[in-house]
């Protein structure tokens, strides 16, 4: 009798399971699309379904808000050999980790064509794991110096003009802070490697597999120490990551900040009368031009797919120039086609252009020049399968900024690399 | 299975364990005192070993294969991220963490989480226990109210302390000078998951010491207050000592609990700026940097953190202490 039970609820169960899973492999797959929150995402998806003309359906699963949340969720899964997977979004940091573990797919082919058509070679870059292609690039990003016109007439062009102008503004009493991301998380992390490329070096060689640093390195950290200890640091800038900074800014306490440039928007809807002061120019550097470090989103297809095909189309659909064009206008995240960046023509190509009804690239994105100069000029962060180790002992170790001391500071940052590279350190 | 999953499971294992040994220690001298056991005793205690038996193997089955595995697994290189790079290393795991600074900072942030929470709670909840006793009005409503905090889920708490003491979203935050955000330096956000842990775990360590305060016989106290103690002397001298079993309880569950504290700091920091506990460290080499062989590591060295300090308090308090031999006879 009891067993009868079991066996009866072990079939329904199964029943119920086989009829979950099943419904996908007859008819037309669906792919689970897995990717950060983004306001227009769920149109740009219902665009490519409609245009699959039945070939597939993109389901869209949305990751949770923090980068850390979502990049456990998904490594976790893949960890797991999880099939319920198609297409992942990933932050430009993780595609090596992922594809040197083996998680995601190569693009070959005309697929990988597609993909690198006119792509943009710094986001590119980010994708490109020993000679091969990984994902295909969605969006990019690269923090701009954005300062108030009204107390900094000329933008200073390196950390030294930078300091200066600080100290100036303080002895005018004026506002004089300037906002860099220095709280202890990525942040951190990517105003070092942009200061450090600018010194002309890096934090690992290009194959990911040694530590650079060295002398440029020493360079850096002194640069980012004489800025923690001067008129330009704000007090807080151990704790500020790039909201702090903004509102720095709007809230009027700092005359800088370097950061992402949806800080423009955001200018525009909070404090309205100071957006005609609000000016933006490219990163500072130590000597010469300052070098941004890159940031985005790129596309892949886990191995555990079932419908890799499928799931290759739909990513490159997701990521077509028209879909690009789309988020940048809507969502604001720059794009990664570069002719993206010259187009003119509104949303709808077909209808004048008008800021309010039909937007362009250019009304949307007035800074569009100076972001694709930058992204030209920019750096990628380490490739490596390890980067979450890397980034993390890397912000430990050079936070606060204020504590600096650059020879030492470079030769325990060299140790804790090391070790992060063999993943054979410790993780705070 | 999370690590604190982990973690609980082994401390459930433990306890039966330890309840065992105790009986085992009281029989042992009643037999050799009476060595003809009567015939019914000893089918009696036959049955009550059969009736223990299904919950004991289903314990041993479901704790015991994740205990030896990640006691294996802390002794293997194994990254998940590079599996065929996959190697018995013996003892490096753990040369790798005991040498690194991150533990200890996280063992000592642990450690003053326990102390100082625990110690309030004590207090609090002593206090909370009395109201409780005294209450003769709304009894049920008041001890009712009591618990709602232990009531609520963890993270939902948390989440509402992280609002709170988030700067634009938070009415905590806004008593606070301008600019400041509590939650982003490592004294005050310590400071924040000691409240939060007060906060939530007060009336658990009340609803205990309360059971504790209702074995003190209403005779004592008046015999007491007769010879002339004060209310303060028939506490101390009194109610305390006869207390002192469930108080030895309320102080083990709790310190156990505070030493794998996990939910509140997950929530409200994450273990930035230096406020990891042990649990959240061994989730981010765990589950965060995907190396099973380190994170396996922490664990166990959690574990043993743990069984030292239950040894502690049962050795060290004596024969007042739960599990021991007196407690039955009492």
């Amino acid at each position: 009798m009891h067993t009868s039970l079991a066996v009866g609820a072990t079939a329904i169960m199964a029943g119920t399971l086989l009829s979950a899973c099943g419904s996908s492999s007859s008819g037309t797959p669906t792919l689970n699309l897995y990717a950060y929150p983004e306001q227009n995402r769920p149109a740009i998806v219902q665009r490519c379904n409609q245009q699959a003309h039945g070939q597939y359906t993109i389901k869209l699963n949305i990751l949770p808000r923090t980068a850390d949340q979502q990049r456990e969720q998904l490594v976790r899964r893949l960890a797991a050999g999880d099939h319920g997977m198609d297409i992942l979004g990933l932050d430009v940091t993780w595609t090596a980790e992922l594809a040197k573990a083996g998680w995601i797919r190569e693009w070959t082919g005309a697929n990988k064509q597609q993909a690198q058509n006119d792509a943009l070679p710094a986001p590119l870059s980010t994708a490109t794991i020993d000679g091969k292609l990984y994902a295909a690039t969605n969006n990019t990003n690269v923090q701009l110096l954005w300062y108030r016109s009204d107390l900094v007439p000329k933008a200073p062009k390196t950390y030294n003009e930078m300091i200066a102008e600080a100290t100036r503004l303080k002895q005018a009493g004026k506002p004089h802070y300037v906002g860099v991301t220095g709280a202890q998380y990525e942040g951190l992390v990517v105003w070092f490697n942009s200061v450090l490329a600018a010194a002309g070096g890096s934090i690992l060689n290009k194959a990911g597999t040694k530590v650079e640093l060295g002398a440029p390195a020493v360079t850096a950290l002194e640069t980012m120490h004489k800025f923690a200890t001067s008129a330009a640091a704000d007090p807080s800038l151990s704790n500020t990551m790039e909201d702090q900074a903004r509102l720095a800014v709007e809230g009027g306490t700092a005359a800088m900040e370097i950061n992402w440039p949806y800080v423009y928007a955001s200018m525009a809807t909070d404090k309205p009368d100071m957006l005609k002061h609000f000016k933006w120019a490219a990163i500072p550097g130590i000597t010469g031009a300052g070098r941004a470090t890159i940031g985005g989103e790129n596309y892949a297809v886990s191995r555990y797919s079932d419908h890799p095909d499928q799931a290759f189309k739909a990513a490159l659909c997701l990521r077509s120039p028209a879909n690009q064009k789309f988020a940048a206008i809507k969502d604001g995240v720059p794009p990664t086609i570069e002719s993206l960046y010259h187009d003119n023509t509104g949303l709808d190509a077909s209808k004048p252009v008008d800021a309010k009804t039909n937007p362009s690239m250019a009304t949307a994105y007035p800074m569009r020049d100076t972001i694709l100069a930058e992204i030209k000029n920019a750096v990628a962060r380490p490739v490596t399968a390890t980067y979450q180790n890397v980034s993390t002992v890397t912000s430990a170790t050079l936070s606060p900024p204020a504590s600096i001391n650059p020879t030492p500071t470079e030769q325990t940052l060299r140790a804790q690399i090391a070790d992060a590279l063999q993943s054979k350190g410790v993780l705070p | 299975m999370t690590s604190e999953e982990r973690a609980s499971s082994r401390e459930n294992l433990q306890q039966p364990g330890r309840l065992g040994e105790g009986t085992v220690a009281t029989a042992g001298p009643t037999a050799v005192q009476k060595p003809k056991v009567s015939e019914g005793r000893r089918s009696e205690r036959k049955l009550a070993w059969m009736l223990c038996a299904p919950a004991a193997v289903v314990m041993v089955v479901v704790t015991i294969y994740p205990i030896v595995y990640s006691i294996l697994l802390s002794f293997q290189r194994y990254d998940l991220r590079f599996p065929n790079q996959k190697a018995w290393i013996g003892l490096a795991n753990y040369g790798a963490v005991l040498t690194n600074s991150f533990w200890w900072h996280a063992f000592a942030v642990t450690m003053i989480i326990t102390v100082v929470s625990v110690a309030i709670e004590l207090v609090l909840g002593m206090a909370l226990a009395l109201v409780m006793h005294r209450t003769l009005i709304g009894r049920g409503t008041i001890r009712t109210l009591a618990l709602i905090p232990y009531g609520i889920v963890t993270v939902v708490a948390a989440f509402s302390w992280q609002y709170a003491w988030t700067p634009g979203t938070g009415y905590l935050a806004q008593l606070l000078p301008a600019g400041s955000a509590p939650l982003t330096q490592q004294a005050q956000a310590i400071a924040i998951i000691i409240l939060a842990e007060i906060w939530k775990t007060t009336p658990f360590m009340a609803l205990l010491l309360m059971a504790g305060l209702a074995i003190v016989p209403d005779e004592l106290q008046k015999a007491a207050a007769m010879d002339g103690a004060s209310t303060w002397q028939r506490f101390t001298r009194v109610t305390l000592p006869l207390m002192k079993p469930a108080i030895l309880v309320a102080l083990l569950f709790r310190v156990l609990d505070a030493v794998r504290v996990y939910d509140n700091i997950y929530i409200l920091t994450n273990g930035a700026n230096g406020t990891s506990s042990l649990s959240i460290i061994t989730y981010h080499n765990l589950i965060g940097g995907l190396n099973l062989g380190i994170g396996s590591t922490m664990s166990v060295l959690m574990f043993i953190t743990v069984v030292i300090i239950a040894a502690i308090f049962i050795k060290g308090f004596g024969t007042a202490a739960p599990g021991s031999d007196n407690q039955g006879r009492r």
